[in-house]
This record gives structure tokens, C-alpha cells and sequence, in this order.
């Protein structure tokens, strides 16, 4: 759905993003995690043909970048950082006014359609300029979904609201996810990039990474399990080390904590040892990493990687 | 065309809840229709006017072969107000192109707006007409509550044959129009770079210095407004606005607004 090829921008001596290489696919939901002035929202304007690429180019929803503009924004919808609503002008007529730009048929059926889905339709000749900040950013999502395009963009859809219009947002853009619809997030949350995304992309100029977020945690950190034992003696430490698949092992107080690459599969064997040798095994379990563990170490080490390019 | 004409129906309906552009809008007709009628009924009330019409300078006096000397004088005062009917499609046209497009910066809107299909000549041919058409209309009313005044306060033939002329005319229906597309092109213009509608308003303010010139030219005894320099401004105006339209055009780089806009 969406092939990108070494796409860069460059603001005058500024790269805000280089080289970027990426395949999304069809009903996928991708996430960009980066700090800010990462390029998260420069990919996502060239993307959408706001701007253009200083260099390399994409393949959006069938139209690729520079040829066919007005078609490619004709097939995505764009939930901007800051909703950019008509504050003078009704919920109702915000809207209308972008399907008929849209070329949406039947103006009025769809603009219900969307207010109905958003909560919005009993409030729907109120000016925008009266709603609250979550209500704001549903109206601007029902504007960017109005002319239903297989490719939507949302650019961090839940930054500065209150943790119940949160959930409503992040509850609506999991709903979409059974529509087959291609979404590409922006955001700086992670938690809501864990629940939400298929795969995530962590952008900082560059793109440090891209995998499911359980993958980026396996690759980054490996997994690791954590065995408590009623005590812990020299030895045990021993008697895992010498099995060939046990990457590493740490004794923290009562528990070994062990790096393996399979441990649905390896466990079984390192619990018998650890009873054979004597040891009394109260519990098992995975030491899980968050995605912000993860996002910090590919940020942290993505910087030191870049320091030492400029050094060099 | 139906994007363009959403974007007019939509301007209006945003611009017009600002009190600042409605009152423009209001106000500056109403001035230039009552200023002139309440002048010709303060002449037509006071018989010693005549007394002054050697402050009429000689190129004027000589349009007034066949009119009385009250008439003459009335027909002088009225030409001075043609130059209010050239500032009305000026500054009605500026006022409402600035806050449209520096409301659509400031407002964010016009990143999502740029998101749509919309080409830079649907959206800027939309504001432009959402400028033009008022600008133009309300120097169309004022004209002809001027003349409908005119003829009710009973006026001699002589000035209301001189209200009808193709001089008039021209300047009203013609002359007009063209002006409203040089104040939209040069709003637009300033608008793409400017950060606040107000400074927009004021920096495009200069282009009535051309018109001020012109009228205090006329005051002086120094030109004389007629058919010949009218048509000449048509002229002059067809060249200039195709010149400024093409540059506003230009100007008006996507990219640049929405990333240079902070």
C-alpha cells in the first residue's frame, strides 16, 4: 500500500529526514515512534503530498509522489498535529465543507454518518470554536475519514487530551483496524503505539529500526527469564552456564535472571537441572521489557552512533 | 468550480462573523453614497454657493458649457466622490483576502485545507472571488443608491446626465472590478509571507497611494478625472493585474506556508 524509497528532506542545511526505506502494507497499522523534530510529521507531509521529497520517492495508495498529487490526496485523509478546525462555522458545516472539496456524493448522508460515529451529531450546529479539546480532535478525525481513503495519517491524534478523550480516540482508531484501512500514528505515546500499531518504525532523521513491538523488544534486549528459588547457591549459576543455548545469566539475590532465545522450548530443561541439582524452584517467569525501554536504547545509541559519524 | 465555490461560501461565512470586516464592508458604501447626496442637498439648499466656483480650477469649468452655475458647482463636488468609488473595490477586497487567508494560518486550517484536491488556482481563484464579488457589489449599490438619491432629491439634468455618463460608468463597472482584483493579487501576495491580518491589511494598504495621488492631483487643478484618463487606468490595470496576479500566483508557495508558519 505503501512502498517508500529513499525518501529525504532537506530544510535548507537542516535534514529532517534521510533516506528513508519502508514497505507498509495494506490494512497494516504503522507506527512512527521518534523524539520530537525526528521527521515524524515531515514523513507524513511528503507522504500525503504536502511537501515535496528532496529526494527519493513513494508509492501511496497506488500514485506516486510528484505525479499524480491530487489523486494520492484524494486517497488518504490527514488528522493534522493541531486540528485545524473553522471555529466560527458549525461541526456540521466543517465537515460538509471538506467532503464537497472531497468530491464526497451525497454530502449530507456521510457528514451524519461520521458525526453519528463520533459522538457529535446531538451538538452538530455548535461552532467548533465552542467544543472541548477532545471533541475538537474527533471532529478532526471524522474530517480526515469523511471521503473514506484507504490510507489515513494520523499525526499524534491523542497529544494534549485528557485521559478519557484518550481512550475514546485510541478506542476509535482500534476500531478502524478491522476496516482494512492502511494507518500510519504518529505518536510520542508508547503505550498507545504497543496497543495499536502491527509494526512500529523508530524514526530519528534516520529509521533506527522497524519491527512488531514484541519483536523490537527480542531483538534489542533478547528475552530473558527470571527464576526464584528459595536460595540461591554458587553452583546453580553453574548449572545453567553450561547449557549451549543460554546466552547469559545474572544471580540477583534469590533469582537468575537468563537470556535465552527460546524459552517456551528451553525452560523445561533448565528448571529440571536447576531440581536435579537440589535447587527448590518457587517461580517462573519473563522479564519483560516496555517499548520505552526499547525506544530510549534505539534513540540513545541511534544519537551516540551519530555523534561518533560527526567525530569521524 | 464547485471547489471554488465552496471555498467562497465558506469564506463568507467565516469572514462575515468578523465585525472588523463587515463593518468595512457596510461602512464604506454607505459613505460614499450618503457623503455625496448630502453634499448636492446642502448646495441645492444654499443659493450663494455660486460665489465660489472661481475655486474651480479652469480645465473643469470648461465641462460646464451648458450648466447653470449651482449645477456646475454640484456637478464639481459629485466628480470628487468617483475617487471613493475606485478606494471602495480597493480596500473592501484587501480587507477580506487578508483575514481569509492569514485567518486560515493562524487558525491552522490550512494544512488540512492544502490536504484536499484541491489545486493552488481552485483555492486561490475561491478566495479571490470570496474578496472580489463584495468589494465589487457594494461599489455597485453605493452607485446606484447615489444616482437613485440624486434623481429623488430632484436634481437638474445637467448633473444627472453627468452621474450617467460612460465616464462614470466605465469607472464604476469597469474600472472597479479591475481594482478589486489588483487589491485581492497584492493581499494575496502579502498574505503568503505575513504572520498577522492586520499588518497584511496595512502593508497592502499602499497600493491606494496610487489612487490618493490621483485625487489630490484633481484637487490641485492638476489632472482632470475624465473618460480619457479613466479608460487609460483600464488600460494601465489590465496590464498591472495580469502582472500581479501571475506573481501573487507564484508567491503563493504550499510548502513554504505550511512549514516557514510557525
Amino acid at each position: 500500500m505503501i512502498s517508500i524509497k529513499g525518501l529525504t528532506k532537506q530544510f535548507d542545511e537542516i535534514t529532517a529526514v534521510e533516506d528513508l526505506e519502508l514497505e507498509i502494507r495494506s490494512g497494516e497499522v504503522f507506527g512512527f515512534l521518534g523524539p520530537n523534530g525526528a521527521g515524524k510529521t515531515t514523513t507524513l507531509r511528503m507522504l500525503s503530498a504536502l511537501i515535496e521529497p528532496s529526494s527519493g520517492t513513494a508509492e501511496v495508495a497506488g500514485y506516486r509522489l510528484g505525479e499524480d498529487d491530487q489523486a494520492l490526496r484524494k486517497n488518504v485523509g490527514i488528522l493534522t498535529e493541531a486540528p485545524g478546525l473553522y471555529d466560527r462555522l458549525s461541526a456540521e458545516r466543517n465537515l460538509s465543507f471538506f467532503a464537497y472539496l472531497y468530491d464526497v456524493e451525497d454530502v449530507g448522508a456521510r457528514v451524519e454518518r461520521y458525526l453519528k460515529l463520533l459522538g457529535l451529531w446531538e451538538r452538530r450546529a455548535e461552532p467548533a470554536g465552542t467544543f472541548s479539546r477532545g471533541m475538537r480532535q474527533k471532529l478532526a478525525i471524522a474530517r480526515a475519514m469523511l471521503h473514506e481513503p484507504p490510507v489515513l495519517f494520523l499525526d499524534e491524534p491523542t497529544t494534549g487530551l485528557d485521559p478519557e478523550a484518550s481512550r475514546l480516540v485510541r478506542e476509535f482508531i482500534e476500531g478502524l483496524k478491522g476496516e482494512g484501512r492502511t494507518i500510519i500514528l504518529n505518536t510520542h505515546n508508547l503505550d498507545e503505539a504497543d496497543r495499536l500499531c502491527d509494526r512500529i518504525g523508530v524514526l530519528n532523521t534516520h529509521l533506527l529500526a522497524v519491527d512488531t513491538p514484541a519483536a523490537l523488544r527480542r531483538d534489542v534486549f533478547g528475552r530473558k527469564v527470571v527464576i526464584h528459588l528459595a536460595e540461591l547457591l554458587p553452583e546453580y549459576e553453574a548449572t545453567i552456564s553450561k547449557f549451549p543455548f543460554v546466552d547469559a545469566v545474572e544471580s540477583i539475590d534469590a533469582r537468575l535472571v537468563v537470556t535465552l532465545d527460546d524459552p517456551e522450548t528451553q525452560n523445561p530443561a533448565l528448571v529440571s537441572a536447576l531440581v536435579n541439582a537440589g535447587a527448590q524452584v518457587q517461580f517462573v517467569g519473563e522479564v519483560r521489557k516496555s517499548l520505552e525501554d526499547v525506544y530510549l536504547h534505539l534513540v540513545s545509541n541511534g544519537n551516540t552512533e551519530a555523534e561518533r559519524g560527526d567525530e569521524t | 468550480m464547485n471547489r471554488i465555490y465552496q471555498i467562497v461560501r465558506k469564506d463568507w461565512a467565516e469572514v462575515f462573523k468578523n465585525r472588523f470586516v463587515l463593518g468595512t464592508v457596510a461602512f464604506l458604501p454607505l459613505m460614499a453614497a450618503l457623503l455625496p447626496l448630502g453634499i448636492l442637498y446642502f448646495i441645492g439648499s444654499s443659493p450663494d454657493i455660486t460665489d465660489d466656483l472661481d475655486e474651480i480650477p479652469s480645465s473643469f469649468m470648461a465641462l460646464c458649457n451648458n450648466l447653470t452655475g449651482q449645477e456646475c458647482m454640484q456637478y464639481f463636488l459629485i466628480s470628487q466622490f468617483i475617487l471613493l468609488f475606485m478606494i471602495i473595490p480597493l480596500a473592501i477586497p484587501i480587507s477580506i483576502a487578508s483575514y481569509s487567508i492569514i485567518g486560515e494560518k493562524t487558525t491552522r486550517t490550512l494544512e488540512p485545507l492544502l490536504a484536499t484536491p484541491i489545486s493552488t488556482v481552485e483555492l486561490l481563484g475561491g478566495k479571490s472571488a470570496a474578496a472580489i464579488i463584495p468589494g465589487v457589489a457594494a461599489t455597485w449599490i453605493a452607485y446606484v443608491i447615489l444616482v437613485i438619491g440624486a434623481a429623488l432629491m430632484g436634481m437638474g439634468p445637467g448633473v444627472m446626465d453627468n452621474l450617467l455618463d460612460p465616464f462614470w460608468l466605465i469607472a464604476v463597472f469597469i474600472l472597479g472590478p479591475l481594482l478589486a482584483l489588483t487589491g485581492v493579487s497584492v493581499a494575496v501576495m502579502v498574505s503568503s509571507r505575513a504572520t498577522d491580518p492586520r499588518a497584511a491589511e496595512q502593508v497592502s494598504m499602499l497600493v491606494f497611494l496610487p489612487v490618493l495621488l490621483i485625487f489630490f492631483a484633481q484637487m490641485g487643478g492638476l489632472i482632470l478625472i475624465d473618460a480619457r484618463l479613466v479608460l487609460l487606468m483600464v488600460l494601465a490595470l489590465v496590464v498591472v493585474d495580469a502582472v500581479l496576479l501571475t506573481a501573487a500566483v507564484r508567491l503563493f508557495q504550499r510548502e513554504s506556508i505550511l512549514t516557514r508558519w510557525k
